[in-house]
């Protein structure tokens, strides 16, 4: 079933009546005027209510008017530091540290607090990129549920108790467990504290675990360690279920590195080529040019095939045609590429790992895709130590143990026996800052600093140093977990010191020292890439190993997602809120399965517009029971194409207790409980699992059919264009022929904007800002929409409210399916106000609320807005918002959004939580539209700082930049291009002019002259070229 | 008319403030011996007392050779090092604390510095003397046009009055012809309840009613002439008027951001460990009560956790609690540095002659229609500042004579009145 025509949602396939309602309609729900067929007086609110609802808000108006302006007082600092100016943003260097993620960032701190993270742009591993967990972490530093003081059996105590209580346990000892530990001091610190307690030791323990990985390389390349992947270098990439681009390993890192393959150059167009081989429908296999499907227990079969058929052998061993075609086409491809392809995959498997870097091997990878120079540091976990200790645990074995970054009771495949482990211990110590399901159990807990509170190193790659500094003064009474160890350990200097030192030494005198801090990373002096020898026989024994798994009928994988990850973000109400790149869900996790086992099992045929609908158009969604290995879990089931047809897919980082926050409570199921240990290492799948159909349904939060919008719709949406590289290749103008046709009736591409309109064209003096955005850097992220949040203090609106279609984004990312249903291809397109110099809901208000800027910005003034939504109405791209209630506690009434809004909204309410809010932005009240301002603050602030230096603006001329907006900033894969079109040289006049091929703006024919203009979105598919017959679309009205 | 006349007045206003406004700024920058003096060497010397530095009187008659004077004032380290004995000798007395050097000053500034200390102590031995000067009452240039509204309201009301009683006699006249023609009418309704009356009224009463109701509400949370009572009672008069502190001396965030900051403690006793009597005019508040300004400065020093005579603890130090004057809405943002850096607005425009101010009040209503008629009146700097040079074509306009070039750019017209300029 092929379909040339895009589609977001199963509806839109089959052109239901749901469907075509829905495109109709602004807002999902009818006004509340309830029975108003029986007149007013049988209504809910008759007129003698209404009446009095009147004369009550006025008399309360009134009374509230008239008292007295309150006094405010203007208390200024006693000693003002020199560096601080209040009401002028600091930034100061830094990094984020989760677990072993390492990404350097630089915080803007206003008046003493951090409020928004950016990429680092001196940091050579990510250049500046961030993910959406990275943007999202400010946020947890002022996390209502961070433990506030040292806990001892879980009631407040003080350092000096617990320093005693510890001290008088570490005699025989302690067991130090922690997630990756990859600063150079703190490994020096815990080394220090294991030689002053003899039978002590150190524990690596990974929730999400590489181990596969490490020993493989241990037994190819006699290194157990990660190498340095270069997927800038690739030509061809061959993914098996490795989510590169969102979870595995350093994706930002990765992200730019896959961006820059795929980014086209006009004048010599080539294009690197991604397989995806997948099992589960992910953010990599989405952006692939092409994807495969197979089931978890065919692994070891895809790995051997591809291994075979790179080395010259046949495929064999795969029944599927379609994967066994796709296994024989990717080595084909990579071999076209020898020397400049990569596979990588997911699998914790050591055997499947080690058959993988045969693979590479014969590809010549090592020293060009696969770097050895600068090992990666950020996973060091093996399994099977863990699994040793907490035997050990068991039999009474270990005294005192600590913990730190690691949670393994709730991550751990067998918590049970973790707990039971545990409770043996006599002393048991948690440094972790949150309140987690391990801390709970442990006897004390001292918590850490946040990262953003802290001093400290990491290292990501071997040599690559960031450093961390506080950017904030502690909020609570908590300590540095390397403060605590050198305490314990008799030192006499405190970490601080003790980083000062260590790296004055290293880097030649502690001017370097405050020069490295000021930049925020170290960098080793020269980067060739390295291979390394190569133990072919471990390949063959590999080979001989792996043997195809059992496999039922049904087939489970447990990945992660690009905002949770392994539950970090659980309570963090920007990432619940954030949807899922994939299933476009919010605050839940769920179990994925395909349109095939739809039909099969819950009776939902997606082919049929009407049960497309059921499905659809309601939030409740069927509930099934897995079973696995003697485990249940029950969670409500969504369809998403991509997946295979009998395997399902559960997210980890759900499930969390009570105690963990306010946002994470009660959401989702932990799934960590079905993964399994298999042969050492843990596996994130199961080959045999039972579902069952139950009679419940359960309410999700999805929100890509939330926002649809048609047109009239030939060979390709105008809303989106895509093509093959190959139609590109044969005719590189071929979109911008199309507009011209599209756009003949009315002066064609060159005179559309004076002649579409009976309008007057207005002059555009001085600045005209604009943004671009390349769809083939896009990757669908979703990094932008955590920055914009943070940026313009979006409201998180909760669950309940995602539900009736209220979210409030002010940057969505649409998600369009187009081939066939059970494996389509995916576009992602980032949507915001495209600040249309003739904007349709600028015509409509009737207060003028909404009006244009000579600088080209459709503005939109809250003071000013009545709220009748004309605006929201009249969108053609449904990019305005409005705040149906008080989401963010501003109105005048306290209390009065208790009963109506979630409690992951009142958190964000708290005073602690709001310290976050930028303080240059309006925090919008109930009753207003809200959208995308291309966050004019930051232009503002640009042109002001040009001003006060009496020179031109710079918007990317010669790389440099008085102002970058947020999603611009945050994108790890520089799809999104901004600044002053009307500047010759300006980055975004470049990359328009550059590109003038692909250029094309959304719904370009209705002549609303966005400012946000796209690169179509170029697939390197086998698929042959569509060479469209490009049906000319039935013209609308042109343009009022 | 009214408003139109009252907008020029406005703009009249606005110029001569300005134009005041900008003779103020220069002077603090002149070859003032005041003004040098309050700038550099207050904060450690007084002319009739030692401080940290010895008092300055007679100065050049202790210096025997002017030259190694000046030198001295540039860099005394490099005199004491020359070997100078008067160098030497003062460094050794003072406890060898090694003076601040003015590397800048010009041998002019130096010469009216000089001056201006022999005048001062010239005046000290002359008697108690009257060191703060202008004392022009700011309330002087008040229209004196009497308002004569209320005038005419008696008047009004007067000729109402009448209008009634001469209608009431009209009607009973015309009830006694009536019954003398014998006409049968009904009994006339007394006034208080004739319809017409009532209707009329009411409608009176309804219009100025919607009047003063529209009115009031405009003005809500509006606050022109508040002036609250501070904590400690801080003269701008004294401090900006007689002394000639430079505005940003203390606010010096209004070049660098939104805020320009009230000044932190530290700022105060930059100048106050020297300066810890007043002895200037007299002070009064705004309802006329006198101030000790001596006692004021030991408020300070209380908050300072100071005591006259002991090297001071900064640490020690506690944060005073003004009260904020200026308020705006939250959904308003405003930048001090885009009108005093890039826009060369001087404070005066919206702060009013706050040099004159024994306490601030709010010079301006901070309204929204105050805000956008200045911009569009102001220019902008269009040809100074570089930013500008990116408006090709008003430059071109401008050349070709297209665009006023006496009218300028204003803000206006570089889209200084669109909403989200000050609402985002």
């Amino acid at each position: 079933m092929e379909h040339n025509k895009p589609w977001q949602s199963f509806g839109e396939l089959t052109n239901s009546e749901a469907y075509q309602k829905s495109v109709k309609d602004e807002f999902k729900e009818d006004l509340p005027f309830e029975n108003a067929d029986n007149g007013f007086l049988q209504a809910a609110t008759p007129r003698r209510d209404f009446l009095k609802y009147v004369g009550f808000s006025t008399a309360a108006a009134a009374i509230a008017a008239s008292c007295e302006v309150p006094v405010k007082k203007a208390i200024p600092f006693a000693n003002k530091p020199e560096e601080v100016v209040p009401g002028v943003a600091n930034y100061y260097a830094t990094t984020y540290v989760q677990d072993g993620d390492v990404v350097s960032v630089i915080a803007k701190v206003r008046d003493g607090r951090p409020i928004k993270l950016e990429g680092n742009d001196v940091c050579p591993v990510t250049a500046g990129g961030t993910s959406a967990r990275v943007q999202a972490s400010v946020l947890d530093l002022y996390d209502t549920a961070r433990i506030r003081f040292p806990l001892m059996d879980g009631k407040e105590s003080t350092f000096e108790a617990v320093d005693k209580a510890v001290a008088a346990s570490l005699s025989s000892g302690a067991v130090i467990v922690t997630s990756t530990i990859n600063s150079p001091t703190t490994k020096e610190v815990v080394a220090q504290f294991l030689a002053k307690y003899p039978g002590s030791r150190h524990v690596t323990y990974d929730a999400i675990s590489y181990s596969g990985i490490l020993q493989a390389n241990a037994a190819t390349y006699g290194k157990q360690a990660i190498p340095n992947y270069r997927f800038d270098n690739a030509k061809a990439i061959v993914s098996i279920s490795a989510d590169f681009l969102g979870t595995w390993l350093n994706h930002v890192e990765y992200a730019k590195q896959y961006a820059k393959g795929k980014k086209i150059d006009e004048k010599n167009p080539t294009m690197s080529k991604h397989i995806a081989f997948e099992t589960v429908a992910s953010l990599t296999g989405g952006n692939a040019d092409d994807r495969f499907l197979y089931k978890p227990s065919q692994t070891a079969a895809v790995v051997k095939a591809l291994y075979a058929a790179v080395t010259g052998g046949t495929v064999t061993g795969i029944e599927d045609t379609k994967l066994k075609e796709g296994i024989e086409k990717a080595a084909k491809a990579l071999l076209a590429a020898k020397g400049a392809a990569l596979v990588v995959a997911g699998s914790n498997d050591t055997n499947v790992q080690i058959v993988v870097n045969g693979i590479n091997e014969a590809l010549q990878a090592g020293g060009n895709t696969i770097d050895w120079s600068a090992p990666l540091q950020i996973r060091q976990g093996v399994d099977s130590d863990f699994a040793k200790l907490v035997d050990e645990m068991n039999a009474g074995a270990v005294r005192t143990i600590f913990f730190y970054g690691a949670n393994p009771a709730y991550t751990w495949y067998d918590a049970e026996k973790f707990k039971a482990g545990l409770a043996k211990t006599s002393m048991s110590v948690s440094f972790n800052w949150k309140e987690d399901e391990t801390t709970q159990l442990c006897k004390v807990a001292i918590p850490d600093h946040h990262f953003l509170e802290s001093w400290g190193d990491a290292e990501v790659k071997a040599g690559y140093i960031s450093l961390l500094q506080p950017t904030i003064y502690p909020l609570f009474k908590t300590r540095q977990f390397q403060d605590t160890l050198l305490k314990w350990s008799g030192s006499a200097v405190d970490y601080v010191t003790y980083l000062k030192n260590y790296w004055s030494t290293k880097l030649g005198g502690i001017t370097a020292w405050d020069e490295a801090l000021q930049t925020g990373v170290i960098v080793p002096a020269s980067a060739t890439l390295a291979g390394a020898s190569f133990n072919s026989a471990a390949v063959a024994t590999a080979l001989g190993a792996l043997s195809a798994s059992k496999a039922g009928k049904y087939e489970l994988v447990l990945y992660q997602k690009v905002g949770l990850a392994a539950g970090h973000g659980a309570n963090n109400p920007w990432l619940q809120e954030l949807p899922d790149p994939v299933t476009k869900a919010t605050w839940d996790n769920y179990i994925i399965v395909s349109p095939t086992l739809a039909k099969s099992l819950l009776k939902i045929d997606l082919t049929n517009g009407g049960q497309a609908d059921a499905y659809e158009t309601q939030p409740a969604k069927k509930v099934v029971k897995l079973t696995s290995n003697g485990k249940s879990i029950s969670l409500p089931v969504l369809i998403i194409p991509g997946t295979e047809a009998n395997t399902v897919g559960i997210a980890v980082g759900y499930g969390r207790t009570e105690k963990y926050g306010r946002a994470s409570a009660g959401v989702g199921k932990n799934a960590y409980v079905l993964s399994q240990l298999i042969n050492g290492n843990i596996a994130f799948e199961s080959t045999d699992v039972q579902l069952e159909l139950q009679a419940e349904t359960y309410k999700v939060g999805l929100t890509q059919t939330h926002n649809t919008y048609d047109t009239e719709q030939g060979n390709r949406t105008e809303v989106m264009k895509e093509m093959t590289f190959a139609a590109y290749k044969h005719n590189p103008a071929e979109i911008r022929e199309e507009r011209d046709k599209e756009l003949k009736p009315w002066g064609g591409l060159e005179k559309f904007e004076s002649q579409g309109t009976i309008y007057p064209v207005y002059d555009r003096p001085g600045v005209k800002w604009g943004m671009s955005i390349d769809l083939n850097a896009c990757n669908g992220c979703g990094a932008c929409v955590v920055a914009c949040n943070a940026e313009n203090n979006v409201a998180v609106v909760g669950k309940s409210e995602v539900v009736r279609g209220h979210e409030m984004h002010w940057l969505r990312i649409d998600r369009y399916y187009s081939g066939s249903l059970e494996n389509p291809k995916v576009v992602f397109q980032p949507l915001m106000c495209q600040h249309c110099d003739n904007a349709p809901c600028e015509n409509v208000c009737p207060v003028a609320a909404t009006n244009h800027s000579s600088e080209g910005i459709n503005q939109m003034t809250y003071n000013r807005c009545i709220g009748t939504r004309y605006c929201a109405n009249n969108c053609p791209y449904k990019v305005r918002r409005f705040n149906w209630a008080d989401y963010n506690g501003s109105d005048s009434f306290a209390d009065n959004q208790k009963s109506i809004l979630d409690d992951s909204v009142m958190m964000m309410n708290d005073d602690l939580t709001r310290m976050v809010l930028n303080p240059d932005v309006t925090v919008r009240a109930r009753g207003v539209i809200e959208k995308c301002s291309f966050c004019f603050q930051r232009l503002q602030e640009g042109k002001l700082k040009a001003k006060k230096e009496s020179r031109p603006l710079e918007t990317g001329k010669d790389g440099k930049w008085d102002l970058q907006v947020a999603c611009q900033q945050a994108c790890a894969a520089d799809a999104i291009v901004f600044g002053n079109a009307n500047d010759k040289h300006s980055a975004i006049t470049m990359h328009r002019t550059t590109n003038g091929n692909r250029l094309f703006s959304s719904l370009e024919m209705l002549h609303v002259l966005p400012n946000v203009t796209y690169l179509a979105k170029v697939r390197n598919t086998f698929d042959e070229g569509t060479h469209h017959t490009a049906e000319k679309p039935k013209a609308p009205a042109a343009a009022h | 008319m009214n408003y139109r006349l009252g907008n020029k007045i406005f703009q009249l206003f606005f110029i001569a403030v300005a134009f005041f406004g900008s003779v103020f700024t220069q002077v603090a920058y002149g070859q003032d011996g005041k003004a040098l003096f309050s700038q550099n060497c207050a904060s450690c010397h007084a002319i009739n007392k030692d401080l940290t530095g010895p008092a300055l009187a007679g100065v050049e008659d202790r210096w025997p050779d002017q030259k190694m004077l000046y030198a001295w004032i540039r860099n005394s380290q490099a005199v004491i090092k020359s070997g100078y004995p008067r160098a030497v000798e003062v460094y050794n007395q003072w406890n060898k604390v090694a003076m601040n050097q003015f590397p800048n000053l010009t041998d002019a500034e130096i010469a009216s510095l000089l001056k201006y200390i022999n005048e001062e102590a010239a005046k000290k031995a002359a008697g108690p003397a009257v060191t703060v000067g202008g004392g022009d009452d700011p309330n002087a240039a008040k229209a004196s046009g009497q308002d004569s509204t209320l005038l005419y309201g008696i008047l009004t009301l007067v000729l109402a009055v009448v209008a009634l009683v001469l209608l009431q006699v009209n009607s009973n006249l015309k009830k006694l012809t009536d019954d003398k023609e014998g006409v049968v009418r009904l009994e006339p309704v007394p006034f208080w309840r004739n319809k017409t009356y009532i209707a009329f009224l009411t409608v009176i009463l309804f219009m100025v009613g919607g009047y003063l109701t529209t009115k009031g509400a405009i003005n809500l949370g509006r606050n022109k002439n508040y002036t609250p009572e501070q904590p400690i009672f801080y003269s701008h008069k004294v401090h900006a008027g007689a002394n000639q502190i430079n505005c940003l001396y203390c606010h010096g965030g209004a070049e660098q951001g939104k805020h320009a900051n009230i000044p932190s403690v530290n700022v105060c006793m930059n100048c106050h460990t020297a300066i810890n009597e007043y002895n200037g005019e007299k002070l009064y508040t705004a309802d006329g009560v006198e101030v000790d300004g001596t006692a004021e400065i030991q408020k300070l020093y209380k908050y300072a956790g100071f005591e006259p005579g002991k090297p001071w603890d900064p640490t020690k130090a506690k944060p005073i609690e003004w009260v904020k004057i200026h308020n705006l809405p939250d959904h308003v943002y405003f930048n001090h540095a885009q009108h005093v850096k890039a826009g060369k607005v001087a404070c005066q425009t919206c702060h009013g002659e706050i040099n004159k101010m024994g306490e601030v009040y709010q010079f301006a209503d901070l309204s929204m229609g105050w805000c956008v008629n200045c911009h569009r009146e102001t220019k902008v700097q269009f040809n100074d500042n570089g930013f500008y040079s990116i408006y090709e074509k008003y430059h071109a306009d401008l050349k070709s004579g297209k665009l006023d070039s006496t009218k300028g750019i204003t803000v206006e017209k570089v889209g200084g009145t669109e909403c989200q300029k000050c609402h985002y």
